[in-house]
């Protein structure tokens, strides 16, 4: 176990403590959880703000005129400050909550992509795309008429930014549609670049931040991106709640998604009038208590900060890259110079998903197939891999007990 | 210690035999002539299988397969083109449904005499049933075969 590569400033131990699923057994093996990218595990302190709201302060939000709706109000709003704060967005209102970043990418592809978009245009996505940051675009083309491209990937699994370029020459792209970390190779996009790109040529750009805000300090400022979609359960926060930000001038031009309660001025039967933004987009009852989880979550994350989590991660990725490379037969899928956390593999000829059932059986969890990125896979001319992922609890030591297990898994297959 | 005990925690789903049939699929192989042919496809994993029949009168004759997919959808193929060799259609959708309960629930008590046989074959699969997400992977091909004889082309184990 490399110790001297973990930064001081974080204390594992201390942050593994916070989890309290991490002190399970599997299959009467210690829990080795390597498949945070599908989604995290949740710290005591989210777990007890959502208890609490449910057993001392809960209520509807946005309507009641009661001391237990005001204060919930206050409560699931501060989860809209937490993530304009994590973001650095230039104001609250430019904080879209939604149910994940699926939900994020549709409410885009239907709002921004039929109420903005011109059939004529394109968007663009990358060769490495989530089914999420795919489907919804072809929805969009099918029905509106608006061209989809993709911008391929090199071998070693990054975008091809000669390509990438010479797909929006034409000025025929409106929106630039794209992960910032891959969720199967782990590559982290260059997304000041293809910002800087995208916009020379007319281009929006909306990056799925899936995996990157888990690891990596997003300032959307900074990155000058139009939109940003990420989802709270991979951030160590619940599952049902996601975040849209945009820029306000660009939301304000975007036609609302879903009709209903909460997103409404005034309704007759003739006419309704919307809500400003971002109420307008967020029809129905919220996900009150996910929100009141995700703010605690969000307070987690920056209680330990960017900086000790970024340098966690890289030294966890180094060595998990130093000691897979030593298991014979094991093929690493990707090798993208800026890259995060997330490792797929083979090995040998053996299936992905018996892998990972071996693996399970010593108490490792691991995803295994084609990860929601069908299209990629073919690229890659794979049919599926093996895939670990690290989160902020990932020891150096749960990496060796991979690269322990996978030997295992290589000596029982022959 | 032996090779046998340092995998003992590994051997309760991938037992020899299986992994046998895994590697060594003795069906394994599209028919030149048949009567039926089917495939499956389970697409939350990918895994896909293509069945051939061949009947001899009213019974199966020979049936082969093309799989793609993991150790325990092959060596599943291997068991049942082995097994339902000389059964007639009826007999066969019968052991289907046997080992669909073998499959999901480890057992199948209620399966009677007739198929105990059959079923015996089959059940170094059982152990599946441990693992809910892959008893899509065994009942894959039964599927594929099932949809062969009832001439409906395509299977999904969904």
């Amino acid at each position: 176990m490399n110790v001297m590569t973990n930064p001081a400033a974080l204390d594992i131990e201390r942050i593994r403590a916070d989890f309290p699923i991490l002190s399970q057994t599997v299959r009467g093996k210690k829990l080795v959880f390597l498949d945070s990218a599908a989604s995290a595990q949740k710290p005591r302190v989210v777990i007890d703000a959502m208890v609490n709201a449910m057993e001392t302060q809960y209520a509807n939000v946005h309507r009641g005129l009661h001391w237990m709706s005001e204060r919930t109000t206050e409560a699931y709003e501060a989860a809209r400050d937490a993530a304009a704060a994590l973001m650095n967005a230039n104001d609250r209102s430019e904080i879209v909550i939604t149910g994940n970043s699926t939900g994020s990418i549709n409410l885009l592809a239907h709002s921004y992509g039929r109420g903005v978009l011109k059939p004529g245009q394109a968007v663009l996505i990358s060769g490495m795309e989530h089914h999420s940051n795919i489907v919804p675009w072809q929805m969009l083309r099918d029905a509106h008429g608006i061209e989809l491209r993709v911008a391929p990937i090199t071998d070693a699994g990054e975008l091809d930014m000669a390509a990438f370029e010479a797909l929006l020459e034409d000025g025929k792209v409106g929106l630039v549609a794209i992960t910032h970390m891959s969720n199967v190779l782990g590559t982290v996009t260059p997304a000041e670049r293809i910002v800087s790109i995208a916009h020379a040529h007319g281009a929006k750009v909306m990056f799925d931040g899936s995996q990157a805000i888990v690891h990596r300090k997003i300032d959307v400022q900074a990155l000058g991106a139009d939109f940003y979609a990420w989802t709270g359960h991979k951030l160590y926060g619940p599952t049902g709640i996601g975040i849209l930000w945009g820029r306000k001038e660009l939301l304000e031009q975007m036609p609302p998604f879903f009709g209903g309660g909460d997103m409404i001025s005034s309704v007759t039967y003739e006419k309704s009038t919307w809500a400003a933004v971002p109420h307008k987009f967020e029809a129905g009852t919220p996900a009150i208590l996910e929100g009141i989880g995700l703010k605690a979550a969000i307070d987690y994350v920056q209680s330990i900060g960017y900086d000790a989590m970024a340098a966690h991660e890289a030294s966890l990725t180094e060595h998990a890259l130093a000691r897979l490379s030593k298991v014979p037969d094991l093929r690493i899928i990707g090798q993208a110079q800026d890259r995060g956390g997330v490792i797929s593999f083979v090995l040998g000829k053996a299936h992905a998903h018996d892998v990972a059932t071996l693996l399970d059986r010593q108490g490792i969890a691991v995803r295994a197939g084609h990860h929601c990125a069908e299209p990629l896979m073919h690229r890659l001319g794979l049919d599926s891999t093996a895939r670990a992922s690290f989160g902020v609890y990932t020891t150096h030591g749960e990496i060796d007990a991979l690269a322990d297990g996978l030997d295992r898994v290589r000596e029982f297959f022959g | 210690m032996t090779q046998t005990e340092t995998f003992d925690d590994l051997r309760d789903l991938y037992q020899d035999v299986i992994l046998d049939h895994g590697r060594k699929p003795r069906h394994a192989q599209r028919l030149a002539a048949f009567d039926a042919t089917a495939k499956g496809d389970n697409p939350m994993c990918g895994d896909r299988v293509e069945v051939w029949v061949k009947f001899d009168g009213d019974r199966l004759g020979r049936v082969g397969f093309e799989a793609r997919g993991c150790a325990i959808s092959v060596a599943s193929a291997d068991l049942m083109a082995e097994t339902v060799q000389g059964r007639g259609k009826a007999d066969t959708k019968a052991l289907f449904e046997a080992f669909r309960t073998l499959a999901r629930t480890g057992a199948c008590p209620d399966c009677g005499q007739a198929l105990a046989e059959p079923l015996e074959r089959l059940a170094p699969l059982a152990g599946v049933h441990e693992y809910p997400s892959r008893v899509k992977c065994a009942t894959l091909p039964w599927h594929a075969l099932i949809a062969a004889l009832d001439g409906t082309k395509e299977a999904s184990s969904e």
